[in-house]
């Protein structure tokens, strides 16, 4: 671990007043489930740390006037699993119980775990993070079977994010001056870098997210399903987060489904969505609709298996969400 | 009189041998481990926990390469480093050397704090130059083209000898092929398990103080008594200038046996800087070179008749070792039940990893998993139940336990409810996605007890305590001593102390092998029985009765018609100022009535697989372990449940991934997905473990358990999954991965 210069601000104010502009000269320190390990392997080594655990308003979760929720981004994923506003976003709390770790569920963040940095065993063993033949040639048995064509394989291992993702969540964001705010919809603040150096998400270096924004369900069905091969805290191998909306039929007149952990951002599938319009919540459209989400899948060497994992994960998430068996371990 | 009993030259006075089961109070009996409240409240010092005052912390930079000759150093800027105090270029990280495996230490930054020493290490300036690569240990021929192979010997036996004038080559070539033509059924198949590394939650390290001239080092190790010399030997000093001390240890598993040069260099850099020196290998390293398991692949042919039993076995397997070790033995395939025509061939492949370390029964996990599945294959073939054909082959059991085996699995099979959810492979219900299936494998080790010396000490104010350079690696050792004093001597466990972590203390094996159980409850019940004989004398005397009318029970000294008596302290008190003082050893090989040696097992499995993800679920485990006399069934059921946890893991989640490119150890740098799998305990299932006790048994003596239960459960495992499918997923561990290419394989669809 470098030494680095430790700031503890009391408000968000000063945090981005302690903020870089230059991308890695500061990082942002909450639960530092993922930031202490990347320092003390030395991938990340910021000249300061800024902790904004002591900054109050970032730790409440409120009702939003109009309906919804926001939620602080030092809340931390246990806090969020026993509040009562949250007992209609399933989706988000089946995400945080699939973590299956007490210490990660208490110490974990909302803000720190929607935004870690790549699981990738190249980029977590001090190589690049994007491609430079080490991903493609190598094995990438866990990386992504979608939106992969260009240098960046990894995928982006939020377990939460394709929950908040179908839940239309905005993040507020402020920075880089205090008066620069704005809530910006969650899949648009991630990105695929393009170059190294470029982060996974469009934020620049002296913004920070404060809060994460749910409108209400409105009497909608959300789940979220992941394919995780133990019962430990281990990343899935593929998930999925599914939102719905019935008409007065019973048959689906919206719907949003991204995936998880099978792109460098949270993967949108439209063709998913579109199977889905129009059908009775059943076996057979959940089925039709996991064949649709992986149709353009583009596996690379050693992860073809994943195809599989990413329709089933689809599928599961919509029985879950309909409250039908989901017929898996 | 002379009190002190401590010249080992003295004939010893015996006989000794453990009571009747009918008679014993504290043996046999579940005792919590005498250290379980220090450990779970932290207050127990580990190597790890050491801080000495004004210590320094040690980091080593690692070859961040699989195979390089190193080209220079510069380590100028790391001495730089604020808070940096030593940096020392190892052996094998200076100019020109080759270096085989990544992970190998080349520099260590001595230094003031951690985070010293690590920005130490990240200035260091190595310039290598890069050499080829090999790691696909599982790919023989691409190991032949590269030119890694070695020969691991081959081994052939067949019921028709060759004749005087044969050409041996060509009669067994005729001898096989004639062989496999009068079998009944034939089966030929592919299987493997990869490599697993060694994962110890403490990490392997050392602190080294030197007081003067003596050199106090706290190690994280098996082997107290037997690393002092290696200090010793390496630093120019005696063992006498040396004391290792370990009083925890956060597991060894056959990997912590030596100092290893990390520790030594600890030791010499505390001699050149005048400070106490920490160096701890980090998570990574620990992963990298701590130690791992061969990896084990076989092509097999088999025939057999009608039964399942077979008639003739021929395979070659390859594996590696890592870096210039060999790999499985071939003794162990086929293993325990060896037909009486077997031809074996094994072949070593030398790949860019650190080489191996024992790991709990070195050769059996392999030879078990990558024999026993091709018998259940045999079963799943002639569609017969695997508990039959198992039972058919005990026929060709090589090691006089076939009616123990026998035995043990109508227990297994009853405790599994095995009749009543057994079906043939691949024909269970299917439920969703899932399906269930029942698997088993058996297994044997040795576990002679290894040499122990005891030193107990009776004091005349009653109390008792033990002294000996061996360790408790978790499984209960201290506690198993003192069951035995206790019971010895009439007392309570919590009566006597039990004080080993020294290598100042009197010798005792290291801890490996199954052997310490059996070493430390001979010195124990040895010294123990002698000391109180002594004891006896006085008592005599005192009571006027006859020493050999005295029984020590319920801490009484009393006549065996119980007329006359003395308390436990009062007959301490006859000793006067002086403590009664009794050594007494037990050499290898030496058995008598209190150890022996050789076991079985037999091990089951319910698992359920998800068919649509390839997820396995362990619903239920079974073992049923022989290991002659159980001093304490708490921990020795403990141990084994360890043990299967072990096997779970690398049934599914463990494996070394070494990237095919560059040949890193990709995954050695955490536990989550794309790091080292283990199992979890919501991976684990229902355990059940089974002691298995007749008298038959438990009149052999004591024998330890530490390896035997490790090996079966990536075959049992393995034989219920593919019992599920009715497909064999041939490698370990069965990852989703491998589970859908192998349904995809048999759909025809691979």
């Amino acid at each position: 671990m470098k030494n680095f210069e430790y700031a503890a601000p009391c408000s968000e104010n000063e945090v981005l007043q302690l903020l870089s502009d230059q991308s890695g000269q500061t990082e942002l320190l909450a639960g530092g489930t993922d930031l202490v390990g990347l320092m003390k392997k030395m991938i990340v080594t910021p000249d300061r740390v800024v902790n904004i655990m002591e900054v109050p308003t970032l730790k409440n979760i409120e009702a939003v006037d109009g309906g919804g929720v926001a939620i602080g981004a030092t809340v931390t994923l246990d806090e969020i699993l026993a509040h009562p506003y949250l007992e209609d976003y399933p989706a988000i709390t089946d995400a945080i119980l699939g973590i299956n770790s007490m210490q990660l569920q208490s110490q974990g963040t909302l803000g720190g775990e929607i935004l870690q940095r790549p699981r990738c065993w190249f980029y977590r063993n001090g190589q690049e993070l994007l491609d430079t033949g080490q991903i493609s040639g190598g094995d990438n048995r866990f990386h992504a079977i979608f939106g992969n064509n260009g240098r960046s394989k990894f995928v982006q291992s939020s377990r939460i994010a394709p929950a908040l993702c179908v839940l239309a969540a905005e993040a507020r964001v402020i920075g880089p001056s205090d008066s620069d705010i704005q809530m910006i919809p969650l899949l648009d603040l991630f990105r695929t870098p393009r170059q190294e150096g470029q982060r996974e998400h469009t934020l620049l270096p002296n913004q920070l997210v404060t809060h994460l924004v749910l409108p209400p369900v409105n009497g909608g069905l959300n789940a979220t399903y992941e394919v995780r091969q133990g019962a430990g805290p281990e990343f899935p191998l593929a998930s999925a987060a599914v939102s719905l909306e019935l008409d007065n039929q019973q048959r689906v007149h919206q719907a949003r489904v991204v995936l998880g952990q099978v792109a460098p951002t949270p993967w949108s599938s439209a063709a998913a969505a579109d199977a889905l319009m129009g059908q009775p919540l059943d076996a057979q459209a959940a089925e039709t609709a996991g064949l649709a989400a992986v149709e353009e899948a583009t596996p690379l060497s050693h992860n073809g298996y994943k195809v599989q994992l990413a329709q089933v994960a689809v599928k599961r998430a919509i029985l879950r969400a309909a409250g039908l068996e989901t017929g898996g371990l | 009189m002379v009190l002190q009993d401590n010249d080992q030259t003295k004939e010893p006075m015996g006989p000794y041998q453990w009571p009747a089961r009918k008679d014993t109070d504290v043996i046999g009996k579940d005792h919590d481990r005498l250290d379980g409240l220090v450990k779970s409240t932290g207050a127990a010092k580990y190597t790890y926990d050491v801080n000495l005052k004004n210590q320094l912390i040690a980091v080593a930079l690692g070859c961040p390469h699989s195979h390089v000759r190193i080209k220079s150093v510069d380590s100028t800027a790391a001495e730089k480093v604020d808070g940096v105090v030593h940096v020392e270029v190892l052996e094998q990280g200076k100019e020109g050397k080759e270096v085989r495996w990544a992970g190998e230490l080349l520099v260590v930054v001595a230094a003031e704090s951690e985070g010293a020493a690590r920005e130490g290490v990240a200035n260091i300036k190595i310039e290598y130059e890069m050499l080829d690569v090999f790691t696909a240990d599982d790919d023989l021929e691409a190991a032949q083209r590269a030119k890694r192979t070695t020969k691991g010997g081959n081994r052939i036996e067949t019921e028709q000898e060759p004749g005087d004038d044969d050409d041996e080559d060509e009669f067994y070539e005729k001898e096989f092929v004639r062989l496999f033509k009068d079998a009944e059924i034939v089966h030929e198949g592919e299987y493997g398990i990869d490599a697993i590394t060694h994962c110890c939650l403490e990490p392997h390290g050392a602190t080294a103080v030197w007081e003067g001239d003596k050199l106090v080092v706290y190690l994280s190790t098996q082997n107290v008594s037997g690393t002092d010399d290696q200090f010793a030997g390496a630093l120019g000093v005696t063992a006498n200038d040396v004391e290792v001390r370990c009083d925890y240890i956060g597991g060894g598993f056959g990997s912590k046996f030596a100092p290893d040069y990390w520790g030594i260099a600890a030791a010499r850099i505390a001699k050149k800087t005048g400070r106490p020196v920490r160096l701890m290998l980090d998570r990574d390293q620990e992963l990298r070179i701590g130690g791992s398991r061969p990896s084990g692949y076989v092509k097999v042919k088999v025939g057999a008749d009608k039964t399942g039993k077979l008639s003739v076995w021929d395979s070659h397997h390859w594996g590696t070792g890592g870096s210039g070790r060999g790999a499985v033995s071939i003794g162990v395939v086929p293993y325990v039940m060896v037909p009486p025509n077997r031809r074996s061939i094994a072949t070593n492949i030398n790949t860019n990893n650190a080489p191996v370390r024992a790991w709990r029964a070195p050769n059996h996990p392999q030879g078990c998993a990558l024999s026993q599945t091709v018998i259940d294959d045999v079963a799943g073939k002639l569609g017969k139940d695997s508990y039959d054909v198992f039972m058919a082959n005990l026929a060709n059991c090589t090691n006089g336990k076939a009616e123990v085996y026998a035995d043990q699995m109508k227990v297994a099979a009853r405790l599994m409810d095995w009749k009543a959810k057994w079906h043939p492979h691949g024909k269970g219900a299917v439920k969703g996605s899932v399906v269930e299936g029942l698997g088993m494998g058996l297994h044997t080790w040795g576990g002679a007890a290894h040499p122990s010396t005891c030193t107990l000490k009776i004091h005349p104010d009653g109390s008792v305590e033990s002294f000996l350079g061996s360790q408790d690696l978790g499984s209960g050792t201290r506690t198993v001593c003192a069951q035995v004093l206790a019971e010895t001597l009439g007392l309570k466990v919590t009566d006597v102390t039990v004080n080993l972590g020294s290598s100042k203390y009197p010798i005792s094996g290291p801890s490996g092998g199954s052997t310490t159980v059996g070493g430390v409850s001979q010195s124990h019940r040895r010294s123990a029985q002698d000391g109180l004989q002594k004891l006896f004398v006085l008592v005599a005397a005192k009571l006027g009765a006859k020493a050999s009318d005295l029984i020590a029970a319920g801490g009484r000294i009393q006549t065996t018609d119980g007329n006359k008596s003395l308390s436990w302290k009062q007959a301490c008190g006859l000793l006067g100022v002086t403590p009664l003082e009794t050594t007494r050893s037990h050499e290898r090989g030496k058995d008598g009535a209190l150890s022996s040696s050789g076991v079985a097992g037999v091990q089951m499995a319910h698992v359920s697989v998800d068919k649509d993800t390839g997820v396995i679920r362990v619903n239920k485990f079974v073992a049923v372990q022989d290991q002659g006399l159980v001093i304490n069934p708490k921990t020795c059921k403990s141990q084994i449940s360890g043990a299967v946890i072990m096997g779970i893991a690398a049934s599914i989640y463990e494996q070394r991934v070494n990237d095919p490119r560059t040949g890193l150890f990709l995954n050695s740098g955490s536990f989550d997905r794309d790091g080292y799998g283990l199992a979890r305990l919501g991976d684990v299932g229902d355990i059940v473990v089974e002691l298995y006790e007749p008298e038959s048994e438990r009149s052999r003596g004591v024998i330890g358990n530490g390896e035997p239960p490790a090996i079966s459960p990536k075959t049992a495992i393995s034989n219920a999954v593919a019992n599920a499918l009715g497909v064999r997923v041939p490698v370990v561990p069965m990852t989703p991965k491998r589970v859908l290419d192998a349904l995809a394989k048999a759909a025809g669809k691979a």
